[in-house]
């Protein structure tokens, strides 16, 4: 065991004696969207939303006093009875939530009970404008990584000042040390004839609410 | 300790005999040029979009560099932040000994079955068979290796393992080894992968060991990442309670920041999407979330190999997007089996050799199996130099002959043009009689077909007729 980490370690040395020195990484890429189509915040919240819908998932814009009717909007429109929510997400969010039983997470929720929900609703840590992707970190309204992943439909709500141009925005805002989820769209393949289909093991439908400040 | 790549079993031909085979096969040449062309457009679509592409590739093989020329620390950094984080460490020096620290891990558990994320790292080390030998059950749950698995197939491609086979060929396996399908499943690939979800779902539900690769692992802060599309790595990476993951030495990033990098360069070359659906990115434990037991088990196996060699070792920048494969001109014609590894293509024609040596006559083929059109490091994130290293390769398999006690026909041909071009009147007047044989031979101001061994040339292509005096002849005259 230790033997094999010695040795292995040896050999890198070995075989990396007279190597040259490691470079120094050019970072001349871009960190930010530039040009002027992006001056203003609402350029790139337009982008994100085009970019989510590039990904044949749903996305609306609400205003923040319309969040909890746009969400039970959502759920209704689902026909979902039973959906599961992070123990800590909003109340705000399911105040009008009518005729919909929303479980909140616990241990004793395990995968074969969230299976049979019909929905899961979560919130975000980052959102990504140029890829249209979104970012759960196990945070505020997020919960444990298997809710947004076991249930077959997800709902999430994403503020605009959550909303980062870029990928390299992106990884400065997220801490390492918690466990990442990005999501770009409903769960895919193409591994037949690389055709696309949309919907495999991760929930087959993805909407997303942008909540306007 | 020797390293080991797993390939077709039996002794496999070399490539110049599997691609005739391949190349006659019309299905699979259909297949292949529907597929890689598609991928391929759809790539270039999704780069084209990218202003600063061209600085992503350079700071991508610099990142690569940075930690392969400074391994021995990344790895030595990256093995004590994985334990801070509640992880546990294991190094393997070759194939054999990788796939006994994974059966040892299993078997602690108790558990008989086990649900597998595509890795490259575990099919090059044939887990999957070491584990059946050991009586665990692996299943494989991406949907390409499962079309593989199930029709105890072999893979033909990095990124998409089936590639080589179409809707109807899917359907028909679907229904003969697929237990419990629905009667009426169409070619339809969405029904194909509603199949495939029902037929995985019950494993994902109760799994308790799952065995996965990583695309990257990073040093500073010994966080893993895995990018998959499915789902089905996601339900691997946090439904079961004990998570194994095998990782290749050179998957080490330096810094956290460097996943800026990796994360647009990686999606757009291979699948050819802005992003793929699902990253993954993990640091030891959580508690309350996801696997509780985490092992990380870092494989050697021929790569501290390619490393010592100073013009090879930009080979293990490899993030494994499999682009280099999609525009290759002889990937496309002979599909991936004719390379004989899990890595083919452009890539496997540098890697494989560099993993397995070149003692046998299909590794020694594989730097050949090349037109040197540099398609592939065109299109390669990390800079790759493909051609550079099928060149280099070469020698190497040259090099490694020299001192076989018979002597190849080829060397024994360069060894006599050395002898004659080492002396002018030698050389002149082999000339004048390469000028003379070569007009009698020609029909109409070609040659069709050289005699001997030098028929190899003229199998593809004709040599036009020499001219009646050479240069030398004509300059003495003047």
């Amino acid at each position: 065991m230790t033997a094999a980490r010695e040795e292995i370690l040896a050999r890198v040395r070995a075989a990396l004696a007279g190597a040259p020195e490691p470079p120094e990484v050019p970072r001349d890429y871009a960190v930010r969207l530039g040009g002027p189509e992006f001056e203003s915040r609402a350029d790139v919240v337009a982008l994100f939303t085009e970019r989510v819908a590039d990904y044949r998932a749903s996305v609306r814009h609400v205003a923040a006093d319309e969040l909890g009717t746009a969400v039970a909007a959502a759920l209704w429109g689902r026909e979902a009875k039973r959906i599961v929510v992070p123990s800590d997400l909003p109340y705000g969010w399911l105040a009008e939530l009518d005729g919909v039983q929303a479980l909140a997470d616990s241990s004793a929720l395990d995968p074969p009970v969230l299976a049979d929900l019909d929905g899961v609703v979560t919130g975000c840590a980052v959102a990504i404008a140029q890829t249209g992707t979104v970012v759960l970190d196990g945070g505020r309204a997020q919960g444990r990584r298997l809710l947004s992943l076991v249930p077959d439909y997800h709902l999430c709500v994403v503020h605009v000042d959550q909303i980062v141009g870029t990928v390299p925005e992106a990884i400065d805002r997220l801490d390492p040390y918690r466990p990442l989820t990005w999501i770009s769209g409903p769960s895919a393949t193409s591994d037949i004839e690389l055709s696309r289909v949309e919907g495999v093991h991760g929930p087959r439908t993805l909407e997303v609410l942008v909540v306007e400040d | 300790m020797t390293p080991s790549v797993a390939g077709p079993s039996g002794r496999p031909p070399k490539f110049s005999e599997a691609a005739r085979t391949a190349l006659a096969d019309t299905q699979l040449r259909r297949n292949l040029a529907a597929a890689t062309h598609t991928i391929r457009e759809r790539r270039a679509a999704v780069v084209d979009e990218v202003a600063d592409w061209e600085d992503l590739r350079d700071a991508g093989a610099a990142v690569k560099d940075r930690a392969l020329l400074r391994l021995d620390s990344a790895l030595e950094e990256l093995e004590r932040s994985v334990v801070e984080a509640g992880g546990t460490v294991h190094w393997a020096r070759d194939a054999a000994e990788a796939n006994a620290i994974v059966t040892s891990l299993v078997r602690a558990t108790g558990e008989t079955e086990v649900v597998k994320v595509k890795s490259m790292a575990t099919q090059e080390i044939g887990l999957n068979e070491a584990l059946a030998a050991a009586g665990i059950t692996a299943y494989e749950t991406d949907l390409a290796e499962l079309i593989v698995q199930l029709g105890d197939d072999w893979p033909s491609h990095i990124l998409v393992p089936a590639i080589h086979r179409n809707r109807a060929e899917i359907l028909a396996l679907f229904q003969r080894a697929m237990p419990g399908v629905p009667p009426d499943l169409t070619d339809d690939p969405a029904e194909l992968a509603a199949a495939a979800r029902a037929y995985l779902r019950e494993r994902f539900l109760t799994a308790k060991v799952s065995i996965s690769g990583a695309n990257f692992a990073i040093a500073e802060t010994g966080t893993l990442v895995v990018l998959e599309s499915e789902g089905n790595g996601r339900m691997c990476l946090t439904l079961p309670d004990t998570l194994i993951s095998v990782v290749g030495i050179e998957k080490v990033l330096p810094a956290w920041r460097d996943l800026e990098v990796m994360l647009q360069l990686l999606p757009r070359s291979s699948t050819g999407e802005r992003m793929n659906p699902y990253t993954s990115t993990w640091t030891g434990v959580t508690p309350g979330d996801g696997p509780q037991d985490f092992h990380l088990v870092l494989l050697d196996n021929g790569r501290t190999g390619a490393l010592a060699d100073e013009v090879g070792r930009a080979a293990l920048r490899c993030i494994r997007c499999s682009a280099c494969l999609n525009v290759c001109p002889v990937y496309e014609r002979t599909g991936g089996h004719a390379y004989g590894s899990v890595y083919p293509g452009p890539i496997g024609a540098i890697l494989t050799p560099q993993l397995r040596g070149v003692q046998s006559a299909l590794d020694a083929s594989l730097p050949y199996a090349s037109t040197l059109c540099g398609a592939c490091a065109d299109v390669c994130p990390v800079r790759i130099d493909i051609p550079e290293i099928l060149v280099h390769l070469r020698g190497k398999v040259v090099e490694s002959r020299r001192h076989r006690p018979v002597p190849t026909p080829e060397m024994l041909m360069m060894r006599s043009i050395a002898w004659t071009m080492g002396d002018r009147g030698r050389y002149e007047s082999a000339l004048a009689q390469t000028v003379r044989w070569g007009r009698l031979l020609s029909r109409g101001g070609r040659i069709r077909r050289l005699p001997g061994l030098l028929a190899k040339w003229t199998d593809a292509r004709d040599l036009p007729m020499p001219p009646r005096q050479s240069f030398r002849a004509w300059w003495r005259r003047r």
